[in-house]
């Protein structure tokens, strides 16, 4: 079975500081991979070069055979990579609606001034692009918030939202960061159940950053741990559980160590 | 086929009569789908005809679990059409209630509205050995459930048509069978007290309250109706399936119990039901609106308000309204109740219902006053949840409306209601001495409600007949009655009244958390969660002042003279409410002894331990001290008796 996602070899420094050092990681289809690792380990960084937010020093990024190494952050949603942000990134003053229109935008052909005139075409596309939205309004189960601004809703709920508009994007990958940083017991427990059905409903291939170990064991195929900007292990959950570089490097440290959020 | 005698015989009706007839439409995916009587019709075949093939059999029972949906309604009405009854289940109960009425009624099939709901059902398996079925209505989640058991209805009804290409005119041979006397719903009562029993109703129960329904209101094939309240409730089941079947109109499902409020005003239903915690909630929606609407909008909305509350009083007296009121009134109609009806939903109302509890006059008064038409009707499960309704020319705050045509209405003794016709359940499902309790050897059955018949012959309910005590010195106390008049403040959300034997009347109050904390934020008054805003002192004095006013209408020896406010709201996780939110008194008095001693023995605080049910049956223990408040002043002499 070829990778969906092979990262070879990548390595990213800002400045003096060398954030990731060479990393590889071969991201299988239709797999959840959580990515692990004290604060600071590069995790984010990782997801960022993915996601073609930064760009690699060196190393290659492919995505179904084709690089996209030094591609664009719009090319590479045009291609599948749909993510949500550690701080929620959602129009605040638009409502959710709206917010999860806007993640259909690169998949909307129909241009300004088609779209300007409304007929034909685009009146045809936003019909069908609504109805892709109400599928996920529905399956995230925000009915009642269609007409919100999002700015007004709880913090969980805009998680929720965010996950909404990544897959308004269709993605073939999503990253996930953090989608449960800050939530409560109750909305881990709704997040968790909706990135598996994502996963298994929808065929989409997950990559996850996520602090809470009991969430990432549960619902990880595979975990891959980084400490200091590179890999130090990875694997199965109760593989990577019992490797004593992992316990010493990252949960051994996590016990003293706070959580920075 | 002429005469009607059971409910799958009126689908058939339906689909040849009213065809193309809006049956039952449900909001999905943001928008309302609609099926007519012929695809009701076709829906309820094929699936009835797949429960036949996996085995369903004449006289055994299926359950429904779920938020109101149009597949559970027919799953329903398939069961009925193959010779078995409907066994409906509140979505929200915990894991001992429902395994008590699952293996109660030795459900054969469960019909569940999605993965959380199956779940539950997963883990009492072990203890329903009846259970060979369960069908899922959403697919959402399922995909690793691997059971040969666990089927989705589409799978069902797939399998219903090819049974029916093998069996031509299998389904009209079953519905032929069908007789009057055959069991429809086993609606299991909440019961105040005790475990909860199966009312068996029969088919013949169902049309006959049918018609006495149609005697006594008008129904219309072009009405609306609105299908949120609970499927286990009797008053659902009544309108929703027997209503909807018999006089052919629309049954319509929210998209979600959230956005029942919008999908109301979408809709603008013409008939609406709803018990008084809706009608008190939408009031309080008004109230709270209009106290954060700008000065001259707020005020133009008092004036006009106030006037219709006065026209309607009148009214309601039978007095004339005099001209310069009338004139009020019709600016009024324009400018602001017109607008609020729309605004709530209500604009195309021709009737709309208040039962299963009584409604604080105040509130009823407002609605009326500002243009919906809405009555009180009074009926209970065992009565196939009708017993009387008021005409909409007589509709008061008081009654309980005049007993409809065909059900006869008699005061026993001790004044409890007595009722007699065709539409009283036919007993508790394999409970004889329980029937033969309730239903006398002249068949009147005996409701526990405590009424009597006004000189205009409406029927007039005081109280549970159990619940009315005396205090000390003799005064009768009817708990219920106190209850409503503090219930009526927005602020206070469940009340408690004690006084049975005791030398004067206390109550435990639970505040409404949306308005109270609206209240407090508008006052900078911070607060975390409802046990703190509870306890807070400008609280305490708020809900006192309006304690007080409630006693101003209150004789003075049943005047509430100690309260004190919950840290928690009473909820039927813990047993202290039934699902149809009616007091559980008995439990209520036991799990908060420590309190009612605390009222009567002069202490000013209390400890309260709460134990808390949660949702998945975990239990917990809140505890706090609470203070208690003396309304008017110390009931110094009440005390010094005690």
């Amino acid at each position: 079975m070829s990778a969906l996602l092979e990262i070879r070899d990548v390595s990213k420094a800002f400045g003096g500081i060398q954030a990731v050092t060479g990393v590889s990681l071969d991201v299988q289809p239709g797999e959840i991979l959580s990515v692990i690792g004290p604060n600071g380990a590069g995790k984010t960084t990782l997801l960022n070069m993915i996601s073609g937010f930064y760009h690699a020093d060196t190393g290659r990024i492919t995505l179904e055979g084709e690089d996209i190494t030094h591609v664009s952050p719009s090319h590479v949603a045009h291609r599948g990579v749909a993510r949500t942000f550690q701080n929620i990134a959602l129009f605040k003053g638009m409502t959710v609606l709206d917010n999860l229109m806007l993640g259909r935008h690169v998949r909307m052909k129909a241009g300004v001034l088609k779209s300007f005139v409304y007929w034909g075409l685009a009146q045809k596309e936003e019909v069908a692009h609504r109805k892709r939205v109400e599928d996920i309004i529905d399956f995230l189960k925000i009915q009642d918030l269609r007409r919100r601004p999002t700015g007004s809703l709880a913090y969980g709920l805009q998680k929720r939202v965010e996950l909404g508009r990544a897959l308004a994007l269709d993605p073939k990958v999503l990253l996930l960061d953090e989608p449960m940083g800050g939530c409560n017991h109750e909305e881990k427990e709704d997040m968790a159940r909706f990135i598996l059905d994502v996963n298994e409903e929808w065929g989409a291939t997950v990559i996850l950053i996520e602090h809470d170990m009991g969430v990432v064991m549960d619902i990880s195929d595979r975990v891959a741990v980084l400490d200091m900007g590179r890999k130090i292990a990875e694997g199965a959950p109760d593989e990577v559980r019992a490797d004593p570089e992992v316990i010493h490097a990252y949960l051994g440290e996590a016990k003293n160590g706070g959580r920075r959020d | 086929m002429t005469d009607l005698a059971t409910l799958p015989q009126l689908v058939l009706r339906n689909a040849r009569g009213s065809a193309d007839r809006p049956a039952i439409r449900e909001k999905d995916r943001g928008i309302w789908q609609t099926w007519t009587w012929r695809q009701y019709h076709d829906e309820v075949r094929d699936f009835a005809l797949g429960l036949a093939a996996l085995g369903f059999r004449r006289g055994e029972r299926l359950s429904v679990i779920g938020d109101n949906r149009p597949r559970l309604y027919w799953a329903q009405v398939a069961a009925q059409c193959l010779g078995g009854a409907s066994v409906p289940v509140y979505q929200d109960s915990i894991a001992k209630e429902l395994a008590y009425v699952w293996s109660h009624a030795e459900v054969a099939v469960i019909v569940a509205e999605d993965q959380e709901q199956v779940d539950k059902i997963l883990a009492l398996r072990d203890e329903l050995p009846a259970l060979r079925l369960v069908v899922y209505d959403d697919p959402r989640g399922m995909l690793h459930y691997r059971h040969d058991w666990l089927k989705s209805f589409a799978e069902v009804q797939e399998a219903g048509r090819r049974f029916g290409q093998a069996h031509p005119g299998a389904f009209e041979r079953e519905i032929e069978q069908g007789r009057a006397e055959d069991v429809a719903f086993v609606c299991y009562t909440s019961g105040t007290t005790g475990t909860p029993k199966g009312a068996v109703i029969t088919h013949a129960n169902a049309l006959a309250t049918a018609r006495a329904a149609e005697a006594a209101e008008r129904f219309q094939p072009d009405d609306d109706y609105l299908a949120y309240l609970p499927m286990a409730w009797i008053g659902d089941a009544f309108y929703t399936l027997i209503m909807s079947l018999w006089a052919g109109f629309c049954c319509n499902c929210p998209e979600s119990p959230e956005t029942v409020q919008r999908d109301l005003r979408e809709l603008g239903p013409t008939l609406l039901l709803a018990p008084p915690r809706i009608w008190e909630n939408m009031l309080t929606a008004v109230q709270v609106k209009a106290a954060d609407a700008p000065r001259l909008k707020r005020w133009v909305f008092e004036l006009f308000r106030r006037a219709a509350e006065r026209a309607e009083i009148l009214r309601s007296d039978g007095k004339p309204v005099p001209f310069g009121s009338r004139v009020l009134g019709t600016l009024g109609e324009f400018f602001v109740c017109g607008p609020v009806r729309d605004q709530l939903g209500l604009g195309r109302t021709r009737w709309a219902l208040t039962g299963g509890a009584p409604l604080g006059p105040d509130t009823f008064r407002f609605f009326r006053s500002i243009g919906v038409n809405l009555k009180q009707v009074y009926g209970i499960t065992e009565t196939t949840g009708l017993v009387s309704l008021q005409p909409s020319r007589e509709a008061n705050p008081t009654t309980a409306g005049r007993p409809c045509p065909g059900i006869e209405v008699r005061i026993g003794d001790r004044g409890e209601v007595l009722v007699r016709g065709d539409g009283i359940f036919r007993g508790y499902l394999k409970n004889e001495e329980a029937t033969r309790e309730v239903i006398d050897r002249d068949g009147w059955f005996h409701t526990g409600d405590a009424g009597f018949m006004d000189p205009r012959g409406h029927l007039v309910i005081i109280d549970r007949a159990k619940d009315v005590g005396a205090l000390a010195d003799g005064t009768p106390f009817a708990p219920q009655f106190i209850e409503n008049k503090l219930k009526f403040s927005p602020y206070v959300r469940e009340a408690v009244a004690f006084g049975h034997e005791k030398p004067f009347v206390a109550a435990m109050i639970a505040i409404d958390l949306g308005t109270v904390g609206n209240w407090a934020e508008r006052r900078g008054i911070p607060y975390t969660s409802y046990m703190d805003l509870s306890q807070k002192p400008e609280v305490r004095e708020l809900i006192r002042e309006e304690v007080r006013k409630g006693n101003e209408t209150l004789p003075d020896s049943t005047k509430v003279r100690r309260i004190l406010l919950l840290t928690k709201d009473l909820d039927a996780d813990d047993a202290e409410m039934t699902r149809t939110r009616k007091v559980r008194r008995r439990h209520v008095v036991e799990k908060y002894a420590a309190v009612i001693e605390a009222f009567y023995g002069g202490k000013d605080e209390v400890e309260l331990a709460t134990a808390i049910t949660y949702e998945d049956g975990r239990q917990a223990t809140l505890r706090s001290r609470v203070t208690i408040v003396d309304v008017e002043g110390r009931p110094v002499e009440a005390l010094a008796h005690a």
